[in-house]
């Protein structure tokens, strides 16, 4: 069997991150793989800009963030293969792969990187009562289909939830001539980050109708209508608040699901709110050895925390090739959830393992404005920063001091919760 | 006129049923054909419902019901080896929920066994949780039938069309019959497609078989559509249950039943809506609130967070409740195969070789010395050893490349779908060939490269493809 030191499972911002900072960690034997035609992943299909303010402070489109990474990977000749599908992985880090030129692979790795992303939740998934005609698409495949295959997936739209992509495609979709009608979304608040709302919705008139969503399709062989109706608190469709639209394209952007399904073959503990692999500070999830970043981990709103977080795990996965004896023992200090906070990643902490500065992302569950931020130690509250607006479309991030956890050698657990006035 | 000469017999309608007679007449030295108003086989009754081999304890005793499914899940083994479909024993339980209502069940036992159904038990609570621990505590009995099995309802429909295709029989498409008239040698279908002659015409139109039996008998028949509504859970928990699992049956039918798939997937429902409309196949609020009220009667805590799709099919349900399978009495040459509801899935071999009997007896055909009645299915890779499956990489390295990431279908499958008899021609036809599509994004990822790859086998623009009907077209041109 093929032995490599670190394989990486994708080839889109995270991957590439992942590999660029394991090399410059002295990795020399790396494969990435990819199952798409080209390096890259999603950014290929995103040509809006946006992209790149945090990590190279201007405005690139996807296709030229992602080309700065793949640059990168050229420049450090690292190996990867396209069109190669990953079947399964085992616990042991055996990785089983196929591609037409190689047929079916074994490859045996020190360590791994999951770096899969992310797929979208279908209607199916919502039960969204009705017909099931064609011209129902989620959101991305329908920039596919627009800004790869060149193709016009309809021309009267609807789009249900308000996610960035959704919103991206409300301002794709107008550019292109069709007419967006509405963008409904089934939350009081919008899933997506307020800059797109601005860019891709108020801009083009484009109305955005919070605590709605779609009841009824309509269209035997073609969408012909959707019925939109309002939602109560417990977001079922108040009778009498229906609305008709006629259109041929129903858009849906409604949530993204990481893509674990290699992760539990391999037996990896999935967390239930984010529902990607548990890790811990290295971003090593419950296998040794195999660490996980980017969307496969969590949804990120931007793709500079992707390629941040990335990083990290690539160089933590060359931190681990070196120095496996140090991630044997485990003296993890969980991570908990207090009010306001959906999920926290790392979901646990080794003081030893830490970095000096230890970045912490989480997402709270509603729009809160001018609340707190606050991190325990135990009881003991260490960090309290005010915030403007926080929203469940945003990650946010506290930054742990490694010198200051070091000062309690009985720490039980950390908390981070919103604390309101 | 269509073909070349008056066919023998035309069945109008490529569902199971009408595929099935189709198969089994192909056995024969006839002229056949089979009319089917869509774009394929199976895009009626038999593309949406349970999939299930029912045991055959339901039917009253004696009634064609009763003696189609006994025989026909006695035959779908066989059938299943030789046609290669995916069937899987897997066996059947009905709950009792209730101690007052354990009479019923005792007598659907002793129904069953009327039936012929083999190995019919009667278990108590405890017996039935230890043979399927999820289903719900207050069971205080279950017949447990071992004979009842899953089968994929496309393969099933699909590969009898195959093989009545290979053996001869022809296929018309997109082929609505309009007119039905009794001429001296038989009769002459008129339709969207041209006119055709034949001796013998077989009504097997699902819920219009009503329609056309009325054109031509003054007995008339009533067919009321019957919505199922369903949802279909991912892999994930496709274990949940090993069984099927049935409530006691009521006035409307069987009721919900929660299933394993032949592909690993978790199936709850159906409902049992009456409604107008031939074609009205959507599914509703109040439906998929009944499934999940019931199927959570059924199973403990039904993992309906897993669901990736809901779906609903139409029931040919005749007034009468019985299957009407036969000439008619006052159209000779008119043989109807109509009321084809549950179990009409399980049944359909035994129609079929019931059908074609009725016909082999009139017209005392010689038999087919062409005949076969092997078919492979698709190659599923995943079957394959790793030694084989690189071996059919390097032969055809389109094998190599999987385009549908949820269910690991290989462009090669894909190719196949397209390129075999029948062919699948729209994104539907391929899903149900393949499973591309049908996994847990549904589509999301795999649509955009299988229509890629349509365009390039059948020499179409992308704009061209259809999902299923003839205006159904993914992209707007």
């Amino acid at each position: 069997m093929t032995q490599c030191d670190l394989v990486i499972i994708g080839g889109g911002p995270a991957g590439l991150a992942a590999a660029v900072a394991a090399r410059k960690q002295g990795v020399e034997d790396i494969l990435i793989l990819e199952r798409d035609g080209e390096l890259g992943g999603i950014l290929n299909q995103c040509i809006h800009n946006g992209f790149g303010l945090h990590t190279f402070s201007e405005e690139l489109t996807g296709p030229e963030y992602a080309a700065r990474f793949i640059e990168k990977v050229q420049e450090e000749a690292i190996p990867y293969k396209l069109h190669t599908m990953v079947l399964n992985i085992t616990k042991e880090k055996t990785v089983t792969a196929m591609n037409r030129e190689d047929g079916l692979f074994d490859i045996q790795a020190k360590a791994i990187v999951l770096a899969m992303g992310c797929r979208e939740r279908p209607r199916g998934a919502l039960n969204i009562p009705g017909y099931r005609p064609a011209g129902i698409f989620s959101a991305g495949t329908a920039q596919r289909l627009v800004n790869i295959e060149g193709f016009m997936p309809g021309r009267e739209v609807v789009i249900l939830g308000s996610g960035d992509i959704g919103l991206i495609m409300a301002r794709r979709m107008t550019l292109k001539g069709a007419k967006v009608k509405v963008v409904a979304e089934v939350m009081p608040y919008s899933g997506g980050l307020k800059r797109n709302i601005v860019q891709c919705l108020d801009d083009y008139n484009i109305p955005l109708k919070l605590s709605h969503t779609v009841i009824d399709i309509q269209g035997k062989e073609r969408l012909t209508g959707v019925t939109l109706a309002q939602v109560d608190e417990n977001r079922r469709p108040v009778p009498g608040t229906e609305i008709q639209y006629k259109c041929d394209t129903l858009l849906l952007s409604v949530g993204l699901i990481p893509e674990n399904e290699l992760s539990k073959s391999a037996g990896i503990q999935i967390g239930s709110v984010t529902r990607g692999p548990v890790v811990n500070e290295s971003l090593e999830t419950s296998v040794e050895g195999i660490f996980a970043c980017g969307n496969v981990l969590h949804v990120h709103d931007l793709v500079d925390y992707v390629s941040e977080e990335a990083s990290m795990a690539g160089e933590n996965a060359a931190h681990y090739i070196k120095n496996k004896e140090m991630y044997a023992a485990r003296k993890e200090i969980p991570v908990n959830t207090g009010e306001g906070v959906r999920y926290t990643v790392p979901e646990t902490l080794d003081i030893q393992r830490m970095r000096s500065n230890q970045t912490l992302r989480f997402r709270v569950g509603s729009v809160y404005t001018g609340a707190y931020v606050s991190v325990y130690l135990d009881d003991k509250r260490i960090q309290h920063k005010k915030r403007q607006v926080l929203a469940p479309g945003e990650m946010e991030t506290v930054i742990l001091k490694q010198e200051e956890l070091q000062k309690y050698p009985k720490l039980q657990k950390i908390t981070v919760r919103i604390e309101e006035e | 006129m269509r073909g070349q000469d008056m066919y023998d017999v035309i069945i109008i309608g490529a569902g199971v049923s009408g595929c099935a007679i189709a198969r089994e007449l192909s056995r024969y030295e006839g002229n056949f054909c089979v009319l089917e108003k869509s774009e394929d086989v199976c895009c009626g009754t038999s593309k949406a419902n349970s999939g299930i081999v029912h045991a055959g304890h339901d039917a009253k005793p004696g009634s064609m019901m009763a003696k189609m499914n006994v025989r026909g899940n006695f035959l779908m083994e066989s059938l299943s080896k030789e046609l290669d479909f995916p069937f899987k024993r897997n066996g059947s339980m009905v709950l009792c929920l209730e101690e007052d209502k354990k009479d019923k069940l005792t007598a659907l036992y002793e129904q069953g066994i009327v039936n012929g159904v083999p190995g019919l038990q009667l278990l108590d609570g405890k017996k039935a949780r230890e043979l399927e621990p999820n289903i719900s505590p207050d069971t205080v009995a279950a017949i447990y039938a071992p004979s009842g099995g899953i089968v994929c309802p496309f393969g099933l429909n699909i590969a009898l069309a195959e093989n009545a295709c290979t053996n001869g029989v022809k296929f018309y498409f997109h082929t609505e019959v309009r007119e039905l008239d009794r001429e001296q040698d038989g009769w002459s279908v008129k339709t969207n497609n041209g006119e055709f002659q034949s001796r013998f015409v077989v009504n097997a139109a699902g819920v219009y078989a009503d329609v056309l039996h009325n054109m031509v008998s003054e007995e008339k028949i009533h067919i009321v559509q019957r919505r199922g509504d369903y949802m279909l859970m991912d892999h994930a928990v496709g274990d949940y249950v090993s069984h099927t699992i049935f409530q006691l049956p009521d006035e409307k039918g069987k009721g919900v039943l929660v299933t394993p798939t032949t592909h690993g997937n978790l199936m709850v429902g159906p409902t049992a809506i009456d409604v107008e409309d031939k074609e009205g196949n959507q599914t509703t609020q109040e439906g998929l609130d009944q499934i999940r009220e019931k199927a959570g009667r059924m199973v403990v805590n039904p993992p309906l967070w897993e669901v990736i799709t809901s779906f609903a099919g139409l029931r040919a349900h005749e007034d009468g409740h019985e299957f009407i399978i036969g000439e008619v009495k006052d159209a000779p040459g008119f043989v109807d195969c109509a009321g084809i509801e549950s179990p009409g899935l399980t049944s359909a071999p035994a129609i079929g070789e019931y059908v074609a009997g009725l016909l082999q007896e009139h017209f005392k055909w010689k038999k087919n010395p062409e005949f076969t009645g092997t078919r492979k299915g698709i190659l599923n890779p995943g079957d394959l050893s790793p030694e084989e499956r690189n071996q059919l990489i390097k032969e055809n390295p389109s094998y190599g490349t999987i385009i549908c990431r949820c269910e690991n279908v290989t462009e090669g499958e894909i190719i196949d779908a397209i390129n075999r008899p029948l062919g699948a021609r729209t994104l539907d036809g391929i899903k149900r060939r393949t499973r591309a599509g049908m996994g847990r994004c549904q589509s999301g990822f795999c649509s955009p490269k299988t229509m890629e790859i349509m365009a390039r086998e059948l020499e179409i623009s992308q704009t061209e493809i259809c999902k299923s009907g003839p205006e159904s077209f993914i992209l707007k041109k």
